[in-house]
């Protein structure tokens, strides 16, 4: 059976369905149930926030405080902790409200729980999936508004992904909590609130794989999270002016899909990525690079990226929007490679 | 090693589910003697400064509910008595580091009522140009250095600053607020440590008012107060009545005469209570109808300041009345201000990322 479901809800039915399957799944961060020894809720077993976004609202009453643990403001801690608790045999879903806080929680992913194995010589494993909140748009400003899966995705042993649709949130959610490697599950706070089909019973959806949202035979146009409705929206433009766009949901940042990507592009030769991140040492910047090698000679014109400008995140409502890659800007970056096409 | 082997210390009774017991704790109010270095005109600039920390907030709410003011907005009413009776001992040669609740403390710093109301606005004429918004407004000729968006942001930026201070070998000082849970940030441990092995210039003002978010203290902090955590760093720690201007007047006095003449940091914790959700529109089910802490939420430290101040003859109701109607006016224009002014320009996104 499947429903339609908000992308939040996809979320939370992993989360509760991984949890029922496996008793070692055990989910800790801030206020992710909330009201811990507050008496009145403690008599009724209920939770308070259920996470900022009340993403994980209702598993604390079902599983207990024991695998729904509110940490103190403690982010270093908490999840060094889940590396710990991973490396002896559980498998923790810690998470770190925003990205932008990663400085504070950095050495339990980039010092430790990525390079264990490897330091280690195959020995141990750190089986668990950090969930962190990115994305502009939603007037958070500076510091709650920043896109750092390519950051993270650069780092060896550390997997990344970045779900656009409900669908695909839940699937790959309980692929990376089955993983037994430390996942980045990354989720876009101007999302939650959309909706699409999402089937009631467990399934996954493999770490890795691209998805084509949309086929097409002129210009290929890989997106990254929120960035598939931009790409969307391109495709329908250009279908007016005759120009067929197959459009790519990476869904996963690191290891993303090159055989995916590169098939596309030898069939349109053409490539624009769109990604949120900053615009140097991101995630387009990678793709295009790889496909220069992997496929110059299939390739028709430069490879064009549409990222954010080389700053923060503005607070200010009018240049928040300016900030966000918009169907304005790829279009432009089309018209450049597109030109010869027409002619 | 020699000697005796040492005995642990005799278990402390944690505070696990009270409110009440955790109130009732031990705090320091104003002393008897207190008034006597409080002057008339002192009186009046610090209730005129909570005066426009509370009209400011209460701005603040009406046009985020209005859908004027975007983001994120975390009210410091209620809380006024700490940043106003701590402010008070500082000059704009002074520096302090705020938090996500930062209105009240850039008021009390001398931060411009408009320049901060167009910030939160969005608005070209905010002081951080509408760049920045109500998590981090900064006036850096003020010596504000920032609001933070970062729980425990501030706490090396405050260390930075005082080790600025003790090697230009100047006799300003350096405030560090921070909340309870900021309290339990790795950054708290460090920082307090190396202020105290340095003897820096420095008083760390914790606002206890018991939750962060949706957390309360009891559940958090292992110790009971966050005062006593300052013996692990071989500082005094003082925790005071935060609703209590005068007393928090007089306890912030001493510690930052104590920075001054470079004896070193202190810790003071200053028990208050979040008045308002953790932010505006939080439905605050963690609280019980406020329950057994209503009582201390009623406390309205504006009042309370009233009364003394009355009652001690440093001011009448009718100048405090007047005080109280030129804060509202001065609120009306900054709103006014704000609401006015324009946009950023759309080439202010790319501008400030590097200096020349
Ligand atoms: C590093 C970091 N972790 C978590 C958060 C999310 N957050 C914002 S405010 C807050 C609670 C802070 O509580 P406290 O320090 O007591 O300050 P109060 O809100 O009570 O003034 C939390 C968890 C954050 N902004 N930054
Ligand atoms: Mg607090």
């Amino acid at each position: 059976m499947s429903k339609e479901k908000l992308f939040m809800q996809a979320i939370n039915e992993a989360l509760d369905q991984a949890m029922e399957k496996d008793e070692d799944v055990i989910l800790l961060g801030e206020d992710i149930a909330g009201g811990a020894n507050v008496k009145h809720l403690e008599e009724k077993n209920e939770d308070s926030w259920g996470g900022t976004m009340g993403i994980t609202r209702g598993l604390m009453p079902k599983y207990g405080r024991e695998r729904v643990i509110d940490t103190p403001i403690s982010e270093m801690g908490y999840m060094g902790a889940a590396v710990g608790m991973a490396v002896t045999g559980l498998r923790p879903v810690p998470e770190l409200m925003f990205n932008d806080f990663i400085g504070f929680a950095l050495d339990s992913i980039l010092g430790q729980g990525s390079k264990m194995r490897y330091m280690f010589g195959g020995k141990a494993t750190v089986p668990m999936t950090v969930r962190t909140m990115h994305g502009a748009g939603a007037s958070a400003a500076a510091q709650h508004s920043g896109s750092y899966y390519g950051m993270l995705g650069s780092i060896p042993g550390v997997k990344v992904v970045v779900p656009a649709t409900p669908y695909d949130a839940k699937g790959l959610m309980l692929s990376a909590i089955e993983d037994n490697n430390l996942v980045m599950f990354f989720e876009d706070k101007t999302l939650y609130g959309t909706k699409g089909d999402v089937p009631d019973e467990y399934y996954t959806i493999p770490i890795g794989e691209a998805a084509i949202k949309r086929g097409g035979e002129d210009l290929t146009i890989v997106t990254i999270g929120k960035m598939l409705f931009v790409g969307l929206e391109v495709a329908e433009i250009l279908e007016k002016d005759n120009v067929s766009v197959e459009v790519i949901d990476l869904r996963t940042v690191a290891p993303w899909d090159q055989e995916t990507v590169i098939e596309s592009v030898k069939k349109t030769g053409r490539l624009i990525v769109i990604d949120e991140a900053n615009p140097h040492n991101n995630t387009a910047t990678d793709i295009a690079s790889v496909v220069s090698d992997r496929a110059f000679d299939y390739l028709d014109g430069p490879i064009k990226c549409v990222c954010a400008p080389n700053t923060p995140v503005p607070f200010a409502a009018n240049l928040e929007k300016l900030y966000i890659p918009n169907a304005d800007k790829v279009l432009r970056e089309a018209a450049e490679i597109i030109d010869d096409l027409k002619a | 090693m020699s000697g005796k082997a040492q005995r642990m210390p005799e278990s402390v009774s944690k505070v696990e589910t009270s409110f009440k017991e955790l109130v009732d704790l031990e705090v320091r109010t104003a002393t008897d003697t207190a008034v006597k270095n409080l002057t008339s005109d002192k009186a009046k600039d610090m209730y005129k400064n909570m005066e426009d920390i509370r009209n400011f907030e209460e701005n603040a709410k009406r046009y985020f509910a209005a859908g004027e003011i975007p983001g994120f907005v975390h009210l410091y009413a209620g809380e006024e008595a700490i940043a106003t009776g701590v402010c008070a001992h500082l000059t704009d040669e002074d520096y302090i580091t705020s938090t996500h609740r930062g209105h009240g403390h850039c008021v009390a710093k001398g931060g411009d009522l408009k320049g901060m109301m167009a910030e939160i606005f969005g608005k070209a004429t905010g002081l951080g140009k509408g760049k920045g918004g109500s998590m981090h407004i900064a006036d850096i000729d003020k010596g504000i250095l920032g609001a933070n968006g970062m729980v425990g942001g501030g706490f090396g930026i405050a260390t930075g600053a005082a080790i600025r201070n003790k090697y230009k070998k100047s006799d300003r000082v350096v405030v560090c607020f921070f909340g309870d849970g900021a309290a339990n940030e790795g950054v708290f441990h460090e920082c307090l440590n190396m202020a105290s092995i340095w003897k820096l210039p420095i008083v760390f003002v914790n606002e206890n008012n018991f939750f962060a978010e949706a957390t309360p203290q009891w559940y958090s902090s292992a110790s009971n107060t966050i005062a006593e955590r300052a013996v692990a760093y071989n500082m005094p720690g003082v925790r005071v009545n935060g609703k209590d201007v005068a007393g928090v007047y007089e306890t912030a006095g001493e510690a930052i005469e104590r920075a001054r003449k470079g004896e070193g940091p202190t810790l003071i914790e200053c028990v208050t209570y979040r008045n308002h959700g953790h932010f505006e529109g939080d439905e605050q089910t963690y609280k019980a109808d406020f329950g057994e802490e209503k009582e201390w939420a009623d406390v309205d430290p504006l009042n309370v300041f009233r009364e003394y101040a009355i009652e001690n003859g440093l001011v009448t109701e009718e100048e405090l009345d007047k005080l109280r109607e030129e804060s509202i006016k001065d609120v009306e224009e900054a709103v006014k201000f704000a609401q006015e002014s324009p946009e950023p320009e759309p080439e202010a996104l790319y501008e400030d990322v590097f200096a020349d």
